[in-house]
């Protein structure tokens, strides 16, 4: 059975959505990608859709359950890539993919990762304390 | 109003293509995409109306049970573009009007995406009865 395939980039996984995508291999990565991300210890994905000529209400709320999905489970997610025709195409859709993390390219997404990721070091503090930072 | 020669639409039969499957959706997207590129779309237009076609043929797979896309291009009435229709003969809709409202977060409207759908298209007509089917025509007009 087709499979989209996930590779291991350091802390990262990542993923280059190649084929034209039908609803059921979405599912299945979306599924594949929980598995790793549990399976890796995996703090970050990225998503690479630059060869997608169109994302309609299905792949997006896909993307938006990927992310959120990720987040509960330790990782970020950065969605790379978006052509403009498909960004225009999706708000006019109604789709404005909340709580998903977008990059133009892997360089910006990889940066984007690694701010996110990046351990912030409390010296000398209780752990006790109230956590203001957003 | 102008009348115009049928024979134009003759010379140019529609195709039909049967939606029962996810690949048939994606099969439809691009019988849609090719017949966008002939009629001249601007590439904004393709991809708008290529993920209309999406839409609606998930619909008509996910709540009609499976249906049948139709691509007819070019137009008649003088007017270049790619129309579309997808139907169904599922259990319909039974509030044409709250299917066309936009929900906002969960709330209002029925979840099927008709008026994003909408948005992207220059013509847009829902047909539905329930017990009957659903049918949707959508045009987008090259400029």
């Amino acid at each position: 059975m087709e499979r989209i395939p996930i590779v291991t980039m350091g802390e990262s996984l990542f993923v280059t959505i190649q084929v034209d995508i039908d609803d059921r291999l979405a599912t299945m990565l979306q599924d594949d990608l929980m598995e790793r991300i549990v399976a890796t210890g995996a703090r970050g994905v990225l998503i690479d859709i630059s060869t997608m000529d169109m994302v309609d209400s299905f792949l997006g709320r896909m993307f938006a359950g990927i992310a959120s999905m990720s987040r509960i489970l330790d990782a970020e997610v950065v969605v790379i890539g978006m052509r403009p025709v498909v960004a225009i195409t999706l708000v006019e859709l109604g789709l404005s993919l909340p709580g998903v993390r977008t990059a133009l390219n892997v360089g910006r997404g990889m940066a984007l990762l690694n701010s996110a990721l990046t351990p912030v070091v409390v010296e000398g503090e209780p752990a006790d304390g109230d956590d203001a930072s957003d | 109003m102008a009348t115009t020669p049928p024979t134009e639409a003759s010379a140019h039969p529609a195709a039909l293509y049967p939606i029962v499957c996810d690949d048939d959706v994606v099969q439809f997207r691009h019988r849609v995409r090719e017949a966008a590129v002939t009629a001249g779309l601007r590439l904004i237009d393709q991809t708008k109306l290529v993920t209309a076609a999406s839409e609606l043929a998930r619909n008509a797979l996910e709540h009609g049970g499976g249906g049948l896309g139709e691509v007819c291009a070019p137009l008649t009435a003088g007017r270049t573009g790619v129309r579309l229709i997808v139907e169904d003969d599922g259990p319909g809709i039974p509030d044409v009007t709250l299917a066309l409202t936009d929900g906002t977060s969960g709330a209002g409207g029925l979840g099927l995406g008709l008026p994003g759908t909408r948005r992207l298209v220059d013509a847009f007509e829902l047909w539905s009865e329930v017990g009957v089917g659903t049918c949707v025509t959508v045009e987008k007009w090259a400029l």
